[in-house]
């Protein structure tokens, strides 16, 4: 039995028919062919597979592609704009927040749902907003530099407008 | 992993939901964080899930006629970051913060949390603590289980097979209540290898409960005698401990052997103590 979902991926609409039983990795993966996101584990443990589904960090290992009928997702993909990257892939490339980049995407994702609900984390808080994406090779501390980075960036031109407006 | 083939079925109301698992091998799907890593190693085949996750009833948190109300489907962030909690059960927002990590709080219910009875999730000890009752129903109406009666097991509860939980309701507690709940997680996946979470009423009576120690979460009777309407010092502490996870059977795994998770239980009524004194 296929179930008829529809569902905005990175801004794009995008209707199919999927087995109850497809992960929302593998719609995303096989038959979006959006394979920024990774899998590490399949079993809910690495973070590599976080998405956005409706701005909320999810692994999508653990998610099937039917409960996402209706929601708004992002992707690794979807971060970037108009070719220029978002402060948090700049974060990641200036910092060296990556070795070989396989958890990249997921950190990525998960730090997005961060900066969303707060623009000016700790590096503890960034530590425990990260605490469900593994990473062997970095050893964090430059993935926790980058975090920062974004978020420095991301207040940046709201500092610089209200200058601007206090000099009117 | 691919789980085995199933049907999937989205419901509105609790009423579409009850008459949709009238199939035998059906179950609920809520936030599928215990559901699907099971089925993904086909150690749970269901032959149809019923999807409540858009069942707007179950979803709010409220206080009403001195109860406060969390609907099943609240997740565990809703309930870390919600104000009401935070002021009149701030264990209920500790303890949610604690589960797993961003993602899994993103998606798991405490009414999952519940009816999975995972002998180490956090909920079950919390919700013993706080005196709740379980709001569930069925075909035959609604009923209320005691948290100290639904607990039946290793993954068991009274829950029947058609029923749904679709609220925790907790009487207010006392202005000058205080509550703690201290856990010592298994270090990947946040679970408690012990957890416990004490209520300390202003009169004094205080409510201990275990999770991660046994087959199941518990009301340790044995160590609320100890400090209930007495006051609390390092020697009733030290009484409570001594006298704490007495008759019961203690876990063992590669994670705590039995005699280090009774130690860790004790170590850990110490703390929460400490912090309700
Ligand atoms: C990586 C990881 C780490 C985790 N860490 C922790 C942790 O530290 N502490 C902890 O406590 N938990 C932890 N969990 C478990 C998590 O909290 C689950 O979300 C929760 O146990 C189940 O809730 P759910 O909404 O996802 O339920 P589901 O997985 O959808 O369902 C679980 C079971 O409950 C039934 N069910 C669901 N809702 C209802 C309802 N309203 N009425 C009746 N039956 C229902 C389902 O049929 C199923 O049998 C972790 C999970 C993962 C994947
Ligand atoms: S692949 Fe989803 S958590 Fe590891
Ligand atoms: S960069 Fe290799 S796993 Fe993180």
């Amino acid at each position: 039995m296929s179930t008829k979902i529809t569902v905005t991926v990175n801004g794009a609409k995008h209707i199919d028919k999927v087995e109850p039983r497809l992960l929302l990795v593998y719609y995303l993966r096989d038959v979006l062919k959006l394979t920024g996101t990774h899998v590490g584990c399949d079993t809910s443990s690495c973070g590599a597979c976080t998405i956005l589904v409706d701005g909320k960090a999810t692994k999508s290992c653990t998610m099937l592609a039917v409960q996402a009928d209706k929601c708004k997702i992002t992707t690794i993909e979807g971060m970037a704009t108009n070719g220029e990257l978002h402060p948090l892939q700049e974060g990641f490339n200036q910092c060296h927040g990556l070795q070989c980049g396989f958890c990249t995407p997921g950190m990525i994702m998960t730090a997005a749902d961060l900066l969303k609900n707060n623009k000016k984390p700790s590096e503890e808080q960034i530590r425990a907003a990260l605490e469900g994406n593994f990473c062997r090779c970095t050893g964090y501390h430059n993935i926790v530099k980058a975090v920062q980075y974004a978020a420095d960036k991301m207040s940046a031109p709201r500092a610089r407008k209200t200058k601007k407006e206090a000099a009117l | 992993m691919i789980p085995v083939s199933f049907d999937y079925q989205k419901v509105k109301t609790v009423d579409e939901a009850i008459a949709a698992l009238s199939n035998d091998n059906s179950k609920i799907l809520a936030g599928g964080h215990s559901l699907l890593p099971a089925m993904k190693l086909r150690l749970s085949q269901p032959s149809k899930l019923v999807d409540i996750a858009a069942i707007a009833s179950l979803k709010g948190i409220k206080e009403e006629d001195g109860e406060i109300v969390i609907g099943a489907g609240a997740t565990h962030a809703d309930i870390a970051g919600d104000k009401l909690i935070k002021s009149k059960l701030p264990f209920f927002a500790e303890g949610a913060s604690m589960i797993g990590d961003v993602q899994v709080r993103n998606h798991g219910t405490i009414g999952g949390s519940l009816a999975h009875a995972d002998p180490a999730a956090d909920w079950p000890a919390l919700v013993l603590a706080a005196d709740a009752a379980i709001e569930v129903q069925g075909s035959n109406g609604k009923r209320r289980i005691k948290a100290t009666d639904f607990f039946t097991g290793l993954f068991s509860t009274s829950l029947q097979d058609n029923e749904i939980i679709v609220a925790i309701r907790i009487p207010v507690p006392a202005q000058g209540t205080k509550t703690s709940y201290q856990k010592f997680s298994q270090p990947a996946s946040r679970f408690a290898i012990v957890g416990c979470a004490v209520m300390r009423f202003p009169d004094g009576k205080t409510n201990i409960a275990f999770t991660g120690v046994s087959d199941n979460a518990f009301r340790d009777s044995n160590a609320e005698a100890v400090v209930s309407g007495k006051v609390i010092s390092n020697d009733s502490i030290a009484a409570a401990a001594k006298a704490a996870v007495q008759s019961v059977n203690i876990l063992s795994d590669h994670y705590a052997s039995e005699e280090y998770r009774k130690h860790l239980a004790k170590v850990y009524l110490k703390k929460a103590l400490q912090a309700v004194a």
